[in-house]
């Protein structure tokens, strides 16, 4: 039995103020000055009031690397940073590559409670870019897998990445390709520009990322398939992604918060806080990342929440892990780098945070629109703080993040999986619904 | 001097000032008896996770002639091997009292990693890390040039005016980047001669002339020839195709050394591969300056530790009168 | 700053004539003697004292520079300091009489360094001390040979010296701790 919410004046997408009324997992009503009995008033005044948001790119860790996050923590993290939904990549131990295994982070993500947890599936076995993971089970197992990815890996080999294309077709899926051609990129560190001239570390260019994309349009096209595109990150990619759907490609695009706000200058200092893969960028590649993110050329961000244990970081570059966590940070960093400069409006951030990412991840209950009996699936958003960003932010098992120390506006104070609370006035729940 | 972990942002009046106080170093040697009291009684840790003799036994005799006391941790067959991290390793050193750490790591950024990672307090020089820096190479080499050119009379100059064309493996090579920015500092002019394969992807913000005919560099009459160390391995990388090729392209061969102006000088870091970047010609002529840079390596590094150990730790002062007696 | 002129540029060319002299008597003449003055404005007394040596004895005795800096027993108690240059004349010390040459003798420390950077350096017959200001408090048993004035102080005033060749005024003042 959930609570009943009646969340006043909240500003529906950024709009105009609205009172929402939350029963039964649902939003029962939707309109000006409603009441209702017995309701748990939520004042929204002044709050942005978006669909849950959705992730299509997380790491839970879990199974096998519980050390630096679990699907239990990795939810709240989640729910702490407004999302609703993530999407769960397979590079665990074991991949998540059958129908066993995302079953597995399936019932975990139910138990948990916080978010609904969506298992990627790999695209081949244990992520080897050899054979073909028995995608069909997955698609029909209870997780019902609609998106397949060897993330952390590129489908290399192209005659693998067509059959992949091909093969998903027959139940709606999509293959969601981390481009980085291995054999430009062996032992790199960092973007391969000037400063990594300088720093002596290996680089990694950004042709690596730009040919593989080229390619995989062409096989798209080809084969007639839809294509996604993890993380995309060069001013290159974004022309590519342009082109192509200029041709009629069904290709769709994700960026991350990170690659909309740092460049590769913050590699000066050997931080390896900012080692991340695909590494950070130009300046050049920030601005036509927004660019694309803004004209819809990048359909979304997802974050690439990457968690790692301290010493995985408190260490010399090269024996560093790449990655960073991002679930607490994103809606905040894309109001730094999207909003308050102008390129997206609230309601773009609900397209690009929530609607987008569900549809491509083919997950119907989330990224709905706010009208009367849709899911009560939401965020209710402060835009109008500036705070330090500290590890009090976060709220998963590791605090691998880039932004610790940093100034970032805004406030996650509410959010509702399905009208059941975890996040409270800017409190995360320790247990979902249930507030003392 | 707090840290000595890399030239780029190396001033030049410190820079100068090391090459200064390395000559009255390099004076002593010259003397009887070789053993200054100066750093009695502190600790020097030569912390090697990469093998080098050569320079683990320069920094040691540096450290010994100032009457430091030295410990060499070299990683081969040590906790290292066995998966101990850096912070680990560094931290069991400093609670032995280490007072200073010339650390040599295959990691670019290790130095500065563990120089402001608050894991230690002692001071710490950077031997060379990864494909990044090596500073007192750097060093040693702009005093060689420094006094191969003035003499007796290098005292507070610095290399305006010196043309010096670095040979080899640029993109791999720490040698490369620290005199890159260290002779540049002290107004050199610096070359860079290399196939494109061993030529970082963007150096358009670094302060060289990029060529890649050894011949056409020559031409221009460098005033030092500074012959890199080929690493074979890259062939295997597919940076050049054979030894053969490249010896032809880029090595100092008779021919080359014949072309070089009369005053010019050959330099090479060590150790060479006679025959392959450098022919045994070049390597053993009057011009080559090969030992009188290992001689000097030591004469700067002495200078390097005195400048980081000898004073109260924190701000460098540079009064020189004043003193109470 | 209440600062008293203890000697005039007149004083101190008398003093070093005497000092002159009286190595010159000690040593017996000009023969073996080796000048070393202690940087900075040692060395500027050890050139006037080995040219007015030259002009008695008709002699050039060779003069140079002894720098003490690596030698002194408190340097981690002060910021890093530059060493000066030393320079051994040609011919050495080994054998000679190395005669000190300082401006102000005070806690004998500096002598102390200096008696160590010789041995280093060979091996001389006597080592003498000259110097302009003795002004007391010593800390060690040094005593110098040849002294320009004798100046009492109190350990907490200033004794400055200034050479024209180094400062391009020449004097020695006194000056009290609160001034």
């Amino acid at each position: 039995m959930t609570e009943v919410f009646l969340i006043r004046g909240a500003r529906l997408e950024g709009g105009d103020a609205v009172d929402l009324l939350v029963e039964g997992g649902v939003l029962a009503e939707v309109g000006r000055s409603l009441s209702r009995t017995g309701a748990t008033v939520i004042d929204a005044d002044g709050l942005v009031a978006l669909p849950g948001l959705v992730d299509l790119h997380t790491h839970l860790r879990e199974p096998g690397y519980e050390a630096s996050e679990t699907v239990l923590t990795g939810s709240r993290a989640a729910a702490a940073g407004g999302f609703t939904a993530v999407f769960a990549m397979p590079n665990t131990s074991p991949v998540a590559d059958t129908a066993g295994v995302v079953e597995q982070e399936l019932a975990l993500g139910e138990t948990a409670g916080f978010v609904t947890v969506q298992p990627i599936g790999a695209v081949t076995v244990g992520q080897k870019g050899e054979r073909l993971a028995e995608l069909g089970a997955m698609a029909d197992s209870r997780a019902r897998v609609r998106v397949f990815s060897d993330d952390g890996f590129c489908v290399w080999d192209p005659l693998i990445m067509r059959r992949a294309l091909e093969y998903v077709k027959a139940f709606d899926g999509v293959i969601a390709q981390h481009a980085q051609d291995p054999r430009l990129t062996e032992g790199a560190q960092m973007n391969e520009g000037a400063v990594s001239a300088e720093l002596g570390l290996a680089g990694w260019p950004a042709v690596a990322e730009e040919s593989i994309i080229a390619r995989d349009v062409l096989l798209a096209e080809h084969v007639g398939s839809r294509l996604h595109v993890c993380h995309l990150s060069t001013a290159g990619s974004v022309d590519i992604i342009r082109w192509a759907k200029r041709r009629g490609v069904n290709v769709t695009a994700e960026v991350t918060p990170h690659h909309l706000l740092l460049t590769d200058e913050l590699a000066r200092g050997y931080d390896a806080s900012f080692k991340v893969n695909p590494p950070l960028r130009r300046e050049e590649d920030v601005r036509a990342v927004r660019e694309g993110l803004a004209d819809g050329t990048i359909d979304i961000v997802a974050t690439d929440h990457a968690p790692h244990p301290a010493e995985a970081k408190a260490c010399e570059w090269p024996a560093a892990a790449n990655g960073m966590v991002g679930l607490e940070s994103a809606l905040r960093v894309v109001q730094l780098a999207m909003v308050d400069t102008g390129l997206l409006s609230w309601g773009d951030v609900a397209r690009v945070m929530s609607r987008t990412p569900a549809r491509i991840g083919r997950l119907t209950r989330h990224g709905t629109p706010l009208t009367a009996g849709q899911p009560a699936s939401l965020v209710l958003y402060d835009a109008a703080p500036t705070r330090t960003f500290s590890k009090a932010d976060l709220h998963g098992r590791s605090v691998n993040s880039p932004y610790l120390g940093r100034e970032l506006p805004g406030e996650v104070r509410w959010t509702l999986h399905d009208g059941v609370v975890t996040v409270a006035d800017g409190t995360l729940l320790d247990e979902p619904g249930v507030r003392t | 001097m707090r840290h000595l972990l890399e030239t780029k942002n190396l001033a030049r009046a410190d820079a100068l000032e090391i090459l200064d106080v390395a000559e009255d170093m390099a004076d002593t040697q010259q003397r009887e008896v070789k053993k200054l009291p100066t750093l009695r009684g502190k600790t020097v840790v030569n912390l090697f996770f990469e093998d080098s003799t050569r320079t683990r036994i320069s920094f040691e005799a540096a450290a010994k002639r100032l009457s430091a006391d030295v410990l060499n941790f070299s990683a081969k067959g040590s906790s290292v091997s066995k998966g101990e991290s850096l912070q680990d390793t560094a931290q069991t050193l400093q609670a032995m009292g280490a007072d200073a750490v010339v650390i040599r790591h295959g990691a670019s950024g290790a130095p500065r990693t563990l120089a402001t990672s608050g894991w230690i307090t002692a001071g710490v020089v950077n031997a060379g890390d990864g494909t990044h820096e090596h500073p007192t190479q750097a060093l040693l080499d702009a005093f060689t040039i420094r006094k191969r050119t003035y003499g007796a009379d290098s005292r507070g100059r610095d290399l305006t005016g010196v043309k010096v064309t670095i040979v080899g493996d640029i993109l791999h090579s720490r040698v490369a980047r620290s005199n890159v920015w260290l002779l540049n500092t002290l107004g050199a002019q610096v070359t860079l001669v290399a196939p494109p394969t061993l030529v970082p992807q963007d150096v358009s913000a670094w302060p060289v002339r990029v060529l890649f005919d050894l011949d056409d560099a020559i031409a221009d009459e460098p005033d030092a020839l500074m012959m890199l160390r080929i690493q074979l391995e890259r062939m295997n990388a597919a940076y050049f195709p054979t030894e053969r090729e490249y010896s032809r392209r880029w090595g100092l061969d008779a021919r080359r050394l014949a072309a070089l102006t009369a005053d010019s000088m050959v330099m090479h870091p060590g150790p060479m591969n006679r025959g392959l970047e450098i022919s045994a010609e070049a390597a053993d002529s009057t011009r080559s300056t090969v030992l009188d840079q290992v001689t000097n390596g030591v004469s700067v590094r002495m200078a390097v530790l005195y400048l980081l150990l000898a004073g109260e730790r924190g701000e460098r002062n540079h009064d020189e009168r004043g003193d109470a007696r | 700053m209440s600062a008293r002129t203890v000697l005039h540029a007149a004083d101190i060319a008398r003093a070093l004539t005497r000092i002159s002299h009286e190595i010159l008597e000690s040593n017996k003449g000009p023969d073996g003697l080796v000048l070393l003055g202690i940087p900075t404005r040692g060395v500027t007394l050890a050139n006037r004292i080995a040219t007015l040596i030259g002009e008695f004895s008709g002699v050039a005795v060779p003069v140079g520079a002894l720098d003490v800096t690596m030698y002194r027993d408190d340097l981690h108690r002060h910021p890093t300091r530059s060493p000066q240059r030393t320079s051994i004349p040609a011919g050495g010390i080994d054998g000679r009489v190395v005669v000190l040459v300082d401006d102000v003798l005070f806690s004998g420390r500096s002598i102390r360094s200096a008696l160590d950077a010789l041995q280093d350096i060979g091996r001389p017959a006597a080592v003498r001390l000259a110097t302009l200001i003795d002004r007391g408090h010593r800390e060690l048993p040094i005593r110098p040979d040849f002294v320009g004035k004798n100046l009492p102080s109190a350990s907490d005033e200033r004794v400055n010296v200034r050479l024209a060749e180094v400062d391009g005024e020449e004097f020695v003042t006194i000056e009290g701790a609160d001034s």
